[in-house]
């Protein structure tokens, strides 16, 4: 097993897949000559060429759009926004065309598109650069919305994205590039749709994703020494949702917090909480807890910034109160 | 608008002359009997039609090859049945039947024919722009000489994905067509209201580095001579051309569209210049039809369109489980 960076995962993810497929290229801003602005794609135009690494004017609804026609036909484009914040310019072809196509014509297209960026409030960035846009994606039936944490997960999602015959949204998040891991040797695909116990834990569930995966074990690690057992669920996937494996934890615990980096009102959080009230609400021993982003515009200052995010002690405080103590 | 004025040169054999006016004399019947439905509330939603504009598809897709391309906007029941979709399919779409060519999913706006290479009609404006180049980058990537054709209205000029499109289409030479159906009109708002520079050909094509190229589309010779250009320059890997084809609808934009817009005297006199009476001159001119020849194909073509609308009413209904079908090629899940 190698150790590499988040964002080596991802690049070794692309490169193996373009090698093994033809119809298979990269388009986006930055991604061929620049190496991309976060060099996920460093040393992929050297490898492939202009013909599957293809540098594009900052045109997003263009490009997102030019990606769907030849997916419609038969490529398997990936489409990187430089942060998934540039998306919201190119959300009608998201939308519209990349999720609504196969349904609209009665089956006869299919559209196998991977839509890849950074994401989150990676620092001083503000308003407009800190989206978290995947509780938006995840709303849109015919979308498949991915969130990787580690670098074995960014690969093993990102080869089964490309691999899949439908539009994924595929969320990376900007802090967590160059974190590195264990990546398991070989074809290593990672199922779409199926979350992963971090940490096994028998009082409390905390479901999250992405870089609160990392807040929240750190978070479960704070409980252990105050005697609290927290099973961590990192959701891998928020669209198919992996029920069973929610419901199953929630059984055993009886007591559910979801942390996300999102705005809490209409967050990926509520979905989830409706889900298990839906099918365990009489399990519950309290009210399922939420710790999301306060729900202001992200603001530049760092101090600021901070304060709104999930962080240890939010977490540590939410989990005290769904056990009542 | 002037009236048609084939060349005496025509660049088509007999053969398909004819069958180009029955093709258009079929979407008109298509469209006169769909607003008879839509008035007994046997189509719903929004319902725009094609007469008038006639020529512009048929004359412009008759010339492109089986394996190229064609996309569309919301008015597309004539380019679907120009690109020899099944009327039945289209009608039976209309009434939202599992027989119609997107299984009821679609309707008038949103006709699909994967087999015939009719890659849709696209109901937001302008948003099927990038589409159609990506097709054509797929034909180039692939090493094909396959083009795509796409029609949008004067409205569809101002969206910003068009301007985008253009310049990533011409600066990595797609074999693409991009044809403005400019019939002076943007649902109820004229061009000189939506547009600064109402040149469409000089705001289309230049600016962009593609050849802009007008044409009287109520002449479906000269609609068919200048496709046949930009397919030619598309193929040989010259980029895409910029078609401005002006034309007129002869109905609203849309089946609710009270047209106070426009005066009954304009609307009577471009009637006047119906291109399709206009064809059937020039064909008889030429002695390539003759009277019985042309009630014949009157006759065949209501017969066609009856026919079509007996099998859209004795079709089903799309059934309830239809709903979470066709929304992902994997098992789906609905999120409940």
């Amino acid at each position: 097993m190698a150790v590499i960076a988040y964002r080596d995962a991802l690049n070794q993810a692309m490169t193996e897949e373009m090698d093994r497929d033809d119809r298979v290229f990269l388009m986006g801003e930055e991604v061929a000559e620049y190496n991309g602005a976060y060099k996920v794609s460093q040393g992929m135009f050297d490898r492939f060429g202009g013909r599957r690494v293809i540098d594009t004017p900052i045109s997003e609804e263009g490009f997102a759009g030019i990606g769907i026609g030849a997916a419609m036909v038969g490529l398997r484009p990936i489409i990187e926004f430089m942060t998934f914040s540039f998306s919201l310019v190119a959300i009608d072809q998201i939308v519209n065309n990349a999720a609504n196509m196969r349904f609209m014509s009665g089956g006869q297209f299919a559209v196998p598109i991977v839509f890849r960026g950074s994401s989150g409030m990676a620092g001083c960035l503000a308003a407009t650069h800190s989206h978290r846009l995947e509780a938006w994606y995840a709303h849109i039936p015919g979308l498949t919305v991915v969130t990787p944490y580690s670098s074995a997960d960014a690969k093993g999602l990102l080869k089964s994205a490309i691999r899949s015959d439908d539009p994924v949204i595929f969320i990376e998040h900007e802090n967590l590039y160059g974190e590195k891991g264990e990546i398991p040797d070989g074809d290593h695909l990672v199922p779409i749709g199926k979350a992963e116990i971090k940490r096994p834990g028998e009082d409390v569930t905390l479901i999250t994703y992405s870089r609160s995966v990392k807040t929240t074990l750190a978070a479960a690690e704070a409980l252990a020494e105050q005697g609290i057992s927290a099973e961590v669920i990192d959701l891998r996937t928020i669209r198919p949702l992996d029920l069973d494996t929610l419901i199953t934890s929630t059984v055993k615990t009886h007591r559910v917090v979801v942390i996300e980096e999102n705005w809490p009102y209409c967050g990926v959080g509520s979905s989830v909480a409706d889900r298990i009230y839906q099918r365990v609400f009489d399990e519950l021993d309290a009210p399922i807890g939420r710790v999301a982003t306060l729900d202001a515009p992200i603001p530049y200052n760092r101090a600021l910034e901070a304060s709104m995010l999930p962080s240890v002690e939010r977490i540590v405080a939410k989990v005290h109160e769904v056990m009542y103590r | 608008m002037s009236q048609v004025q084939a060349e005496s040169k025509p660049i088509v054999s007999r053969n398909q002359a004819v069958g180009w006016l029955r093709q258009m004399m079929l979407i008109r019947r298509f469209e006169e009997r769909s607003a008879m439905l839509y008035q007994n509330q046997k189509i719903g939603g929004f319902c725009h039609l094609y007469s008038g504009q006639e020529p512009l598809a048929v004359g412009s897709i008759g010339v492109l090859r089986e394996d190229d391309y064609v996309i569309t906007a919301y008015r597309d029941h004539g380019h679907a049945i120009a690109r020899g979709m099944d009327v039945k399919l289209g009608m039976a779409e209309m009434m939202g039947k599992v027989t119609g060519c997107s299984k009821g999913k679609g309707g008038s706006m949103h006709f699909f024919d994967a087999e015939k290479g009719f890659m849709g009609g696209h109901a937001i404006v302008g948003s099927h722009i990038p589409l159609a180049a990506g097709m054509a980058f797929a034909s180039k990537y692939q090493g094909q000489d396959r083009v795509c054709i796409c029609y949008f209205g004067d409205g569809a000029m101002n969206q910003g994905g068009l301007h985008e499109t253009f310049n990533m289409a011409s600066m990595w030479k797609l074999p693409v067509i991009y044809v403005v159906e400019n019939n002076l009109i943007s649902m109820g708002t004229q061009l000189e209201r939506s547009s600064a520079v109402l040149d469409l050909t000089a705001r289309g094509g230049a600016p962009y580095g593609m050849p802009g190229v007008l044409v009287d589309s109520h002449d479906i010779e000269a609609m068919a001579k200048v496709t046949l250009e930009a397919a030619r320059r598309a193929r040989a890997g010259e980029g895409p051309t910029f078609i401005e084809a002006r034309t007129y609808r002869f109905r609203g934009h849309s089946m609710s569209d009270p047209m106070k817009y426009r005066t009954k005297d304009e609307l009577e006199k471009a009637k006047k210049n119906d291109p399709i009476i206009a064809y059937q001159a020039i064909l008889m001119d030429r002695g390539w039809i003759d009277e019985a020849t042309l009630h014949r194909i009157t006759d065949e073509v209501k017969q066609e369109i009856e026919e079509a609308i007996t099998f859209a009413e004795e079709s089903p209904e799309t059934p309830f489980e239809a709903l979470y079908e066709d929304i992902t090629v994997a098992p789906y899940t609905p999120q409940e």
